[in-house]
């Protein structure tokens, strides 16, 4: 059987990223745990994270599965969630915080004061609702998800990769910025596919059947 | 390409039920939360918005249960808010399901709880909500414990206060016009939306699709909050948002 690993180190909304799986694979068996034991079994990682990035980091390695979930990265299909995305890469502007290092680059904050967008009305800092997702690669786990499809946001900061082919997705928000990474066996999105109704639960869908 | 404004139907719940009262009294049944919530989420509400007006604390878990129920069914962004005292109240709606709490008259009586939830659940997870009612031309007061008590705060230097604090997010509701379908207050939302750099959802008074639009295009708010007109009949979320898109307001269209 699928068994899906949703990494619980403390941080993010597991129990939504959970019931989403477990709406589209039924079949599976979707376990939110924090035992190294699980992720070593796991068919397959989501890691969630929700909140500030050096909490999420210290609350990682203090609930020692940090090893066991770059282990997993090296082979095992691995979806990363807003701050679970942007702990993928090298190093966050917030609070000067080493990421994990898997994609090269780093997590920057919306620098978007005196800008107005397109209505005349200021940019808001979080980016919180829906936008639009423009596909700029081809992937997998596009599949059956149109171009240009509204998903849900709400973050402060994003990733800006350092190797252009590991962007899949950007979002315009006073400027276009990565919001969907790729690379191997990894996949992670800045927006919550748990919370973006339809398009979300098809990309959740199509990352259970991936076989990168 | 740009962020789509939102519309978001509010629930208040009471015992269990969907009610809708008109100035924050007369309380009509209206239906079960889930069911509900299900029919927005197919119309293509952009968030759904729980308010707990059950006044005593015996009552206030037989939300969670609620929560549990809509979130395992509906993905899309869910608030709830009403008698959020501590952190703990907040860790409890968060684990139902709640993406985003509502603090409101906690927030008055103890600031540091939108401060203390916010740095331990990031402020992408918190909603001051905002009673204000107006007290002189260009001139709102914040009031509390559901419109009943006078604080002698200014409502657009509290939604600066709150957004400082680490607010991610500012429900403001007009008191003189909710309940009375004749439109959101667009004075208020636009000085509180101007004065803050979070989002801002315009709440009380909708009786019409043109007081959703104007909710965005006048009062300058991110977000527009209603109940009665979805609740009863009146329109759909669907209708609601075709009408904003043909006035050029960017909208999820489902």
């Amino acid at each position: 059987m699928n068994k899906i690993v949703v990494v619980d180190y403390g941080m993010g909304n597991l129990r939504s990223v959970a019931q989403a799986l477990r709406a589209v694979a039924p079949e599976a068996n979707v376990l939110i745990s924090g035992e190294v034991a699980d992720i070593q079994s796991a068919d397959r990682i989501v890691l969630p994270g929700q909140g500030a990035m050096p909490d999420c980091m210290s609350s990682l390695r203090d609930s020692g599965v940090q090893e066991a979930v770059l282990n997993a990265s090296r082979n095992k299909p691995l979806f990363g969630v807003c701050v679970g995305e942007q702990m993928l890469f090298d190093l966050s502007e917030e609070g000067n915080t080493p990421g994990l290092g898997l994609l090269p680059g780093k997590v920057v904050r919306f620098d978007l004061d005196g800008q107005l967008q397109a209505d005349g009305s200021r940019f808001k800092v979080p980016q919180m609702g829906w936008n639009r997702v423009q596909q700029s690669r081809p992937h997998a786990l596009w599949q059956d998800i149109p171009d240009q499809e509204y998903f849900y946001f709400v973050h402060s900061y994003y990733a800006q990769p350092d190797n252009a082919e590991h962007i899949v997705g950007m979002t315009d928000y006073g400027q276009l910025f990565a919001c969907a990474v790729a690379r191997d066996n990894i996949f992670a999105t800045q927006f919550h596919p748990e919370k973006s109704a339809h398009a979300g639960l098809q990309l959740y869908k199509n990352f259970v059947h991936w076989n990168p | 390409m740009t962020l789509a404004k939102r519309i978001i139907p509010c629930l208040d719940v009471t015992a269990g039920r969907v009610v809708k009262g008109i100035n924050f009294q007369e309380l009509r049944d209206a239906g079960d939360p889930v069911e509900i919530a299900r029919r927005y989420d197919a119309q293509g509400a952009d968030e759904i918005t729980f308010l707990d007006i059950t006044a005593s604390s015996d009552g206030r878990d037989l939300i969670l249960p609620i929560i549990e129920a809509v979130a395992s069914q509906v993905f899309i962004p869910l608030t709830v808010g009403g008698g959020v005292r501590t952190v703990a109240d907040v860790r409890r709606l968060l684990n139902a399901g709640a993406d985003k709490v509502g603090i409101n008259t906690s927030a008055v009586t103890n600031p540091q709880l939108v401060a203390d939830a916010a740095h331990k659940y990031g402020s992408q997870c918190i909603v001051v909500a905002i009673d204000a009612k107006n007290v002189a031309p260009g001139k709102w007061e914040v009031f509390t414990h559901g419109g009943r008590n006078a604080t002698g705060l200014d409502a657009v230097e509290w939604a600066q206060n709150m957004a400082r604090l680490g607010a991610g997010e500012i429900l403001l509701t007009s008191m003189d016009k909710d309940g009375t379908r004749s439109g959101f207050d667009l004075g208020l939302t636009r000085a509180v939306s101007d004065a803050v750099s979070i989002p801002v959802i315009a709440s009380g008074g909708v009786g019409g699709l043109q007081d959703l639009a104007d909710g965005i295009k006048v009062g300058g708010a991110d977000a527009v909050l209603a109940a009665s007109i979805f609740h009863y009949g009146h329109h759909t979320v669907g209708e609601a948002k075709q009408f904003m898109a043909a006035q050029n307001i960017p909208m999820r269209l489902i």
